[in-house]
């Protein structure tokens, strides 16, 4: 296994966890609230249409289109995709953006499906739901509720597309897509036995963190991509992503530094972004 | 033929998000940054040290861009 073939399965590991714990916390809220049945099946629907998706557009992209226009076209999107992560990631490091809250979500997916606010906490009370007219809570695992499937279909599906987009552009790109495609998938199982486990969403998950090490990680393929189809010679090949992980690192390091001394900082989200990378 | 409408129209917004969505800099940045690929092709010594600040410079600016928003 080459050292690029390493960093791929970094960045689809790491993409695919940070969407799935965003789902993750949706589909939670979804299955307290209408039924885990319900939520279930409707993670499992999601989770096949896009699995068709990487099938039914992946596999013709790498075998059809010749190498050096696919690295062109889907170099340029890893670009883009990879330094939107990085621009929020270092904002919110630097404590311009608000944080990727999974605590306020699940609070106000649960209110809104269950028609109760939730506490402080977050948690729903056992009832409330069914007092507020809602149609069903935790209590009710063998029925099944259109609601439910849908916000958990809508959450696994939304959430998954970005994944869905880094598989294809990278496994396509570098003829390692049954690769991306298992990466992909053990990620999202491994955060949702981990979800199930802990029988809520994931909000200790250093989420912004993870987006940044990803961001860097697509830039430098796009970066790489872009530069062979283009007909660009790296020094060492394929170990030039590396030295692009570190340049665009040490980069995304300097810039969130220097956002943290020249912005104002808001001071309830600098406590919460934790240090520097 | 509605349906199909509303199928392309989502489509199209799907890309225009994924593609420019708030940091339209980016989506011209990489368009730069293409160019200057194909530009540089033949001189892959300038190319390694100039495609990387490229990609630095837009970041950065769109990074400047966003605090002035937020």
């Amino acid at each position: 296994m080459t050292s690029s073939t390493v960093v791929l399965a970094l960045a689809v590991f790491g993409a695919s966890a940070v969407e799935m714990v965003e789902a993750l916390t949706i589909v939670t809220a979804a299955a307290v609230t209408r039924g885990w049945r319900s939520a279930i099946e409707g993670s499992l629907a999601a989770a096949l249409v896009l699995a068709t998706l990487v099938i039914a557009v992946g596999v013709p992209l790498a075998r059809l289109v010749p190498i050096d226009i696919l690295r062109v076209v889907i170099g340029a999107l890893l670009l883009v995709l990879g330094l939107d992560w990085l621009r929020k990631a270092v904002l919110r490091a630097s404590g311009h953006k608000e944080l990727h809250d999974e605590e306020a979500i699940y609070a106000r997916t649960v209110a809104e499906l269950s028609g109760v606010a939730p506490d402080s906490s977050g948690a729903i009370v056992p009832g409330g739901a069914a007092q507020a007219g809602g149609q069903a809570g935790p209590w009710r695992h063998g029925s099944r509720n259109a609601t439910g499937f849908t916000v958990a279909f809508k959450g696994v599906f939304l959430e998954g597309m970005e994944v869905v987009l880094i598989v294809i552009t990278l496994g396509a790109s570098s003829g390692h897509l049954a690769l991306a495609s298992c990466t992909a998938a053990a990620a999202a199982v491994i955060v949702s036995i981990v979800g199930y486990l802990v029988a809520r969403q994931l909000s200790e998950v250093p989420e912004n963190w993870m987006k940044l090490a990803v961001g860097v990680m697509l830039t430098s393929f796009g970066v790489f991509w872009v530069g062979e189809g283009a007909g660009v010679h790296w020094p060492g090949s394929d170990l030039m992503i590396l030295v692009l992980v570190a340049v665009f690192a040490v980069a995304a390091a300097l810039l969130s530094l220097a956002m943290r001394r020249i912005g104002p900082v808001r001071q309830a989200v600098a406590l919460r972004s934790g240090p520097l990378p | 033929m509605t349906a199909v409408v509303r199928a392309l129209g989502a489509f199209g917004r799907f890309w225009r998000d994924f593609l420019i969505g708030d940091a339209p800099e980016l989506f011209v940045g990489t368009l730069v940054f293409v160019g200057a690929a194909f530009t540089l092709r033949h001189h892959s010594d300038l190319a390694v040290v100039v495609l990387p600040l490229v990609v630095i410079v837009f970041l950065g600016g769109s990074i400047l861009r966003g605090r002035a928003k937020a």
